[in-house]
């Protein structure tokens, strides 16, 4: 019975292939191009339909041109062209370059609407394309299109495959046609309910989910216990991905806090021009990027990792400039030093409005940072885990440096003991200006990593500086641990509060809890024992 | 949109007439004082946008728009005679100080017409375009996100959709709303939500009246976690070719923003007018936007009254007002509602890899600006009209000027 009704959707899917292959030799290829030349939405939706089921050998490169916005035509002659990578211009029926082409090409335009039957199209056309990667695409864009007539495509190109990943790709795109589809055996529609459940993602959910309420009875009890399964599986994805989030929020905390733990942390400075040093760092990034986009557009990929050095550098210049002109002369007088950085931070902000323009600047993201992986159903974006790494390579760089070399051995002394350590033959006043200069160097690199998640403009830092005394103080004043700690409990606690409690009352309820924390213990997570310098 | 909440606030007050909010993006103020002005050979504009705080980065450039306007009024030889002077104070995106600098600059400078505020008309007609959405969007769309800043122009604009879909028939819990504080960066949770919501089997799209800011790390998000605009579209009321200058637009092909001008739109004045600008502010690279043309409107229609009058004299410049007539930049002609609102096409436009917008939609005509939403129990009674009945929200069922609704 089964092998009959196979037989049957053979021929009848046989039948409409050659329906198809018949209305589209009626017109000839000219006709169809010619549809392209009146830059009408539907019409050109009909000629990728028709171009698709034409088997011509230009239908591909054609439509791959229309996808890029490099398919021009000519209003005039009713002639159509592709421009290939090189510029060169080529006739669209025959594949040949042309030698004299019209002079004013336009442009063959393209909305969403289009670029689903494009993309559509392109998956049963390139099934069978000698690049894994192409092939891989192509399944994936049958998956999306559940296009019927692609189902005998499927079929060659399953039998051929060798690539385990595609094969599986590929199964699951047929599963997908066949579960939708209302002429297929319940059988072989059960089969593929089966193949989407191992699937097990939000797509799979969502093409179970769209079955319509007509199926047969056993088909929707096995796509509802199918669905069932999905959703518990996912619920527990959704926990790690909300851990993942998490540390991710609790990673950008601790690059703009890390700054801060040293300046207000271990010397006791309230420096409310903070943020700006991170704004500073994220310019510098900017400017690197255009000396490279401009004169070596071939290093791009290593534009952040030569801003890395820079920001230190600038923002520590600047920090350094700032402790000796203006809050030298404020040790001791907090609230004083509170409103001189303040006023300090308006001006750096309005110098760099005044500087660059009030406008966002972009700041590109080199390739190794730009799309996502998945692991398992945990989608995760290479930028976010740049960052992640990176705030921990300066974590632990800032950890060694305090820990082992002379200048933190002497740091540590000056917040210790100042009198002892000037007594010891320690210059203070060049350790306090070395560690501001460090700390604010810090938030400059914090800016080079910034400048890849929010917008590079004048008031970048603003939106860092209550994160960061929240970070520094919740975690203990003066204690780098307790800046990591807190960086990331705070983010975690912030990304498992925001699915119910939603963005804006999640933070509330952040700063209530810290706020109730603070009550209950001043001085902070991991308070600094022993007799600190100002205390 | 910020700033004329403020005035209105003012204007709502019967007896403040000579505060007068014209609803195209400019609030329009003028005083009796204006006769001093006249002794004197030049006439004094005040320009009220904010140079720091949170929104310079849309109104730095409309200041510049303003002095770039007066500076070709001027060449071609002022107005009734007279040199225009441009006088220039920061309200510091602080919204009480709107107000008082809008008062300062009337009483203390003595201006003639004070431009200023940040708004767009496309938020007025938000409605008109969202009910051709789903046929732009291409599918019908069984379920929305209304994504916005949480302050007082999304939460309206999302109380006027929700009503509007829910009377469309749309279950409640195909509607996900979500309001963000202002500036925020952490897009992770809510575009991971928004893939979620939009994969359940119904097509979905967002209608984004997030703010400024804080559109370039959602948008940014939006490109890294692969939302593309074939799978679930956003459709933005405040994005345009300004904020996405911060961006690399390559992830974000084919979303979509509503607005009543893009730069890309083909027209001869539209051509002279991205030229001189570009010559004005020396910079081959600067974008003009919505906002920007909406000054160009108003000022050319105050121009006119002006001429129209013979005299800057505000209550007679207010008076000649409504139906005077100003070429816009995408080819039609504008015109003043005696709402003191203008008349606008209407386009969406899909973003393209360069940063621009292609239009793929328009109102076939011009649509009139409307000052309170039909949609909205509180304002649907409520009507502006200062030709016949001198008042900014007359109640057509109490019959009274200044009172709310029942």
């Amino acid at each position: 019975m089964r092998g009959f009704n196979g037989l049957l959707i053979a021929l009848a899917l046989a039948f409409i292939a050659l329906v198809s292959v018949t209305l589209a030799r009626a017109q000839s290829p000219g006709d169809v191009l010619a549809k392209f030349t009146t830059d009408d939405f539907s019409d050109t939706a009909e000629a990728v339909e028709a171009l698709a089921a034409s088997g011509d050998k230009m239908a591909a490169p054609i439509i791959f041109a229309l996808q890029d916005g490099r398919l021009l035509f000519d209003a005039k002659s009713k002639t159509v062209f592709i421009k290939d990578a090189s510029g060169a211009i080529l006739d669209a029926a025959t594949g040949q370059p042309v030698t004299a082409a019209p002079a004013e090409l336009e442009t063959v335009g393209i909305n969403n609407r289009l670029r689903r039957a494009i993309e559509a199209a392109l998956g049963t056309l390139t099934l069978l394309a000698p690049e894994p990667q192409k092939r891989l695409e192509a399944a994936l864009a049958v998956y999306k299109s559940r296009d019927e007539k692609a189902l005998p495509a499927l079929d060659t190109a399953i039998a051929k495959e060798t690539n385990a990943n595609i094969k599986r790709a590929l199964l699951e795109a047929r599963a997908a046609v066949i579960v939708l589809s209302a002429d297929a055996p319940e059988a072989a529609r059960l089969d593929a309910v089966g193949v989407i459940r191992a699937r097990g993602d939000q797509e799979a959910l969502s093409l179970l989910s769209s079955l319509p309420a007509d199926a047969p009875p056993a088909l929707a009890k096995a796509a509802a216990s199918a669905i069932k399964a999905i959703q518990g599986q996912l619920e527990i994805w959704n926990g790690v991905q909300n851990a993942w989030y998490g540390l991710s929020l609790g990673s950008v905390l601790l690059l703009a806090a890390i700054g801060l733990a040293i300046t207000f942390g271990v010397m006791g400075i309230i420096n409310m021009a903070h943020g700006e040093m991170v704004m500073i760092g994220a310019y510098v990034t900017f400017m690197v990027q255009e000396v490279i986009r401009t004169r070596y557009p071939g290093l791009f990929d290593y534009s952040l990792l030569m801003a890395v050095p820079l920001a230190f550098l600038v923002a520590g210049a600047i920090g350094i400039a700032i402790e000796r002109g203006i809050i030298r002369f404020l040790y001791g007088r907090p609230l004083e030093t509170l409103l001189a950085t303040w006023g300090l931070s308006l001006i750096l902000q309005q110098a760099v409005r005044t500087a660059f323009g009030s406008s966002n600047k972009e700041v590109g993201a080199p390739s190794w940072m730009s799309g996502a992986f998945e692991v398992g159903h945990l989608n995760i974006t290479y930028g976010r885990l740049w960052i992640i790494c990176f705030t921990l390579i300066v974590f632990v760089a800032l950890l060694a440096m305090l820990r082992f070399t002379r200048l933190g051995l002497e740091m540590r002394a000056v917040t210790q003991n100042r009198a002892m350590a000037a007594a010891m033959g320690i210059r203070t006043a060049r350790i306090d200006a070395l560690t501001f200069g460090l700390g604010s160097g810090i938030a400059g690199i914090a800016g080079v990593a910034l400048s890849q998640i929010d917008n590079v403009s004048p008031n970048l830092g603003q939106g860092y500086i209550i994160d960061s005394f929240m970070v520094v103080v919740f975690g203990g004043v003066g204690n780098l641990w307790g800046t990591l700690v807190g960086a990331f409990t705070l983010g975690i606690a912030n990304k498992f509060l925001e699915p119910y409690a939603g963005a804006v009352l999640g933070k509330i309820a952040i700063l209530v809890l810290i706020i109730l924390f603070i009550q209950k213990r001043p001085r902070g997570m991991f308070a600094l024992k022993g007799r600190a310098v100002e205390a | 949109m910020l700033m004329s909440k403020s005035i209105q606030a003012v204007v709502t007050r019967p007896n403040a007439r000579w505060w007068l909010a014209a609803a195209t993006g400019l609030a329009f103020a003028a005083t009796g004082a204006i006769q001093t002005a006249k002794a004197q050979d030049t006439i004094k504009v005040g320009i009220l946008h904010s140079l720091s705080g949170t929104m310079a980065i849309s109104e730095t450039t409309l200041k510049d728009t303003m002095l770039f306007l007066i500076d070709e009024q001027n060449k071609k030889g002022g107005l009734l005679g007279k040199k225009l002077e441009a006088v220039v104070v920061d309200p510091a995106s602080n919204w009480p100080l709107f107000a008082e600098k809008a008062r300062e600059l009337i009483t203390k400078d003595k201006v003639a017409a004070v431009f200023g505020c940040w708004t767009s008309v496309s938020r007025k007609s938000v409605l008109p375009v969202f009910k051709e959405l789903n046929s732009i969007l291409f599918y019908p769309v069984k379920r929305w996100v209304l994504a916005g800043t949480d302050y007082v122009y999304p939460r309206t604009t999302n109380k006027i959709l929700e009503a509007y879909l829910k009377a469309k028939g749309v279950a409640a819990e195909d509607i996900m709303i979500n309001y963000t504080p202002f500036g925020h960066s952490d897009w992770q949770t809510i575009v991971a939500d928004i893939k979620k919501f939009g994969s359940q089997g119904k097509k979905t799209a967002v209608v984004s009246t997030i703010n400024g800011d804080a559109n370039v790390p959602f948008y940014k998000e939006l490109g890294n976690q692969g939302v593309k605009a074939t799978d679930i579209p956003v459709v933005a009321f405040s994005v345009g070719e300004e904020e996405l200058a911060g961006l690399d637009t390559k992830p974000l092909l084919g979303h979509l923003a509503a607005w009543n001008y893009f730069q890309s739109i083909k027209s001869a004045g539209n051509d002279a007018f991205i030229a001189k600008w570009k010559a004005y502010t020396k910079n081959p690279k600067r974008v003009t936007n919505d906002p920007m043309e909406a000054h160009v409107i108003g000022f050319a229609m105050w121009v006119k009254a002006v001429e129209k009058v013979k005299s800057t004299d505000p209550d007679k410049v207010i008076d000649a007002l409504p139906g005077i007539t100003a070429p816009n930049l995408t080819g039609g002609t504008s015109t003043m509602l005696p709402n003191h609102h203008i008349t606008k096409p209407v386009f969406i436009g899909e973003i393209k890899g360069d940063g621009q917008f292609a239009v793929v939609w328009k109102t076939p005509g011009l649509v009139p600006g409307d000052a309170w939403s039909d949609f909205l129990p509180g304002s649907k009674d409520l009507e502006a009209d200062w030709v016949k009945l001198k008042c900014g929200n007359y109640n057509k069922v109490t019959k009274k000027c200044g009172g709310q609704a029942s």
